[in-house]
């Protein structure tokens, strides 16, 4: 009976945090351009207005169409789900719970470009090529780092595999999660989410023809996705699990809280990267993921 | 000491790859200044134990001529031929990175199976040498402007210079001295070749100087 509890108590922070996010980035960004923004609360808004409208469904489109973003959006949340809460554990845990995660979001992406697809629109089939061809070099990176925290935890589910590295290899970790952050959830230096060209689109370009519900969906997802991994990288870095509870908890959401603000001011102060530079930059956040796994491999050198 | 020595040796070595990485000859230039004002340093904690006045001169003119005196004339040079990137190289960015991390990676397992002295074995130390050695090569064949060969053949020198530190106790460092002298005129004159090769081509492709020219 407690489990189910526990289960419904982070189902419900995971669903009600997640969208803040988002916001405090649009407020970051709205400050450093020195403009009011919108309020931090925006997207719940959003999802509210969207929630009570109705869906427009091309006459090409299968029901694919609304099915794909209500698969994408569950496969996320089921992932943020098996992810511990520093101090407090995974609620449920069970050995190479880590890939299903990684396939989780794997399917969450298939969906997401799958929806797209269904459209019959050739800017959203561009995007849906784009958003995979890049998630291959980002995907490399997140497998190398949970193979980092895996060799040095020497355990393969997550409620035990985020011992941080010592020293350097935590920070060049850090830096390595940080820019896949900033490539899965399609923030600045990789795609502009507030761009309004479709050529230049990646994610956006995706969901030009969803709306209502499905829409809702798929802005939750993404927000989710963005805590998901703003709390694994956190973790990853920061010996979290070794304080008590609520410390553990509040150091957790400040870690979030920071690295929210680190993409706001990332997506403030840089432009984004022309398409042929991205597998460069992917390049270089796989090999800052890399090398800890081999400093982790080689022992203390 | 030797988390120092990893430390600076580990930075070094992300150098060589911010080095690998980027297109803008500026920020080559200044990666391989870094890079010489950090193993510039290394005979300070090399030797932290028994410092004295010409230990001390050697490094400040170490880390003054590898980190102002060269970068400040290849950045003359730079903007004397009036280019700012390295737009066609031979082996492209993505693919002389991952072979400067697999060299890296490379040089820091292969250090188990060489015969070092217990003092050397459990640093970077060696594989740091051999990394940089192997990074000034790539850079000295994959790119086509002369300023980024120099730059490889810096990072080169960089390299036998930390694996000249190895014998810290048993070479004069006057010799590293004269090295560094000899270092210098190179670049010297490498920024007048530059000059040169500016002028008579109109560009500093190295590929063009295999044309005959009038």
């Amino acid at each position: 009976m407690f489990i189910y509890i526990d289960i419904l108590l982070r189902l419900a922070l995971w669903l009600l945090l997640a969208p803040l996010l988002p916001g405090v980035i649009n407020k970051v960004k709205a400050w450093v351009g020195g403009r009011q923004g919108p309020p931090v609360l925006q997207l719940y808004y959003d999802l509210a207005r969207l929630w009570r409208k109705g869906v427009v469904v091309s006459t090409l489109a299968s029901p694919g169409f609304i099915i794909a973003p209500a698969i994408a959006w569950t496969a996320v949340v089921a992932a943020a789900l098996l992810l511990p809460l520093a101090g407090a554990g995974a609620a449920l845990s069970f050995d190479g719970d880590v890939l299903l995660l990684v396939y989780l979001l794997a399917l969450a992406r298939f969906c997401t470009a799958w929806g797209a697809m269904e459209t019959g629109s050739a800017f959203e089939g561009m995007g849906a090529a784009r958003e995979v061809s890049f998630a291959v070099l980002a995907e490399i990176g997140i497998i190398t780092a949970v193979l980092t925290l895996v060799v040095q935890s020497g355990s393969i589910a997550l409620s035990s595999m985020f011992e941080p590295l010592p020293g350097p290899g935590a920070a060049l970790l850090a830096v390595g999660l940080f820019i896949i952050l900033l490539a899965e959830n399609c923030r600045v230096p990789f795609d502009d989410p507030n761009t309004h060209l479709e050529l230049t689109m990646i994610h956006e370009v995706m969901v030009l023809d969803h709306s209502g519900p499905p829409l809702a969906m798929i802005l939750h997802g993404a927000a989710v996705k963005l805590m998901l991994f703003s709390v694994f990288l956190a973790q990853a870095v920061l010996p979290l699990s070794e304080l008590p509870l609520l410390i553990s908890l509040a150091a957790l959401a400040g870690s979030v809280l920071l690295i929210t603000v680190a993409v706001g001011l990332v997506e403030s102060l840089t432009a984004r990267l022309a398409f042929k530079r991205v597998p460069l930059l992917l390049t270089i956040g796989f090999l800052f993921c890399l090398f800890p796994l081999i400093l982790t491999w080689m022992g203390d050198l | 000491m030797n988390d120092t020595l990893s430390l600076l040796i580990g930075l070094a070595m992300g150098l060589n790859l911010l080095a690998l990485g980027t297109s803008r000859l500026p920020v080559l230039i200044r990666a391989v200044a870094a890079q010489g004002v950090l193993l510039g340093l290394l005979p300070l904690v090399l030797e932290a134990h028994a410092l004295d006045w010409r230990l001390i001169l050697i490094t400040l003119a170490t880390v003054a001529g590898k980190g102002l005196l060269i970068p400040y004339m290849l950045i003359r040079a730079m903007r004397a031929a009036g280019i700012a990137r390295e737009l066609e190289p031979f082996i492209g960015y993505i693919p002389s990175l991952l072979l400067g991390a697999g060299g890296t990676i490379a040089a820091v397992a292969l250090i188990r199976y060489l015969p070092l002295l217990p003092e050397h074995a459990g640093t970077l130390h060696v594989p740091g040498a051999m990394a940089l050695i192997l990074t000034g090569f790539i850079l000295l064949i994959g790119r086509t402007k002369a300023i980024s060969q120099v730059c490889g053949y810096l990072i080169l020198e960089n390299g036998i210079y930390l694996a000249g530190l190895l014998l810290i106790r048993s070479t004069p460092i006057l010799v590293e001295f004269g090295i560094l002298l000899d270092v210098t005129v190179g670049i010297f004159v490498i920024g007048i070749i530059v000059d040169r090769i500016q002028r008579a081509f109109d560009s500093l492709d190295t590929r063009k100087l295999t044309a005959l020219h009038e």
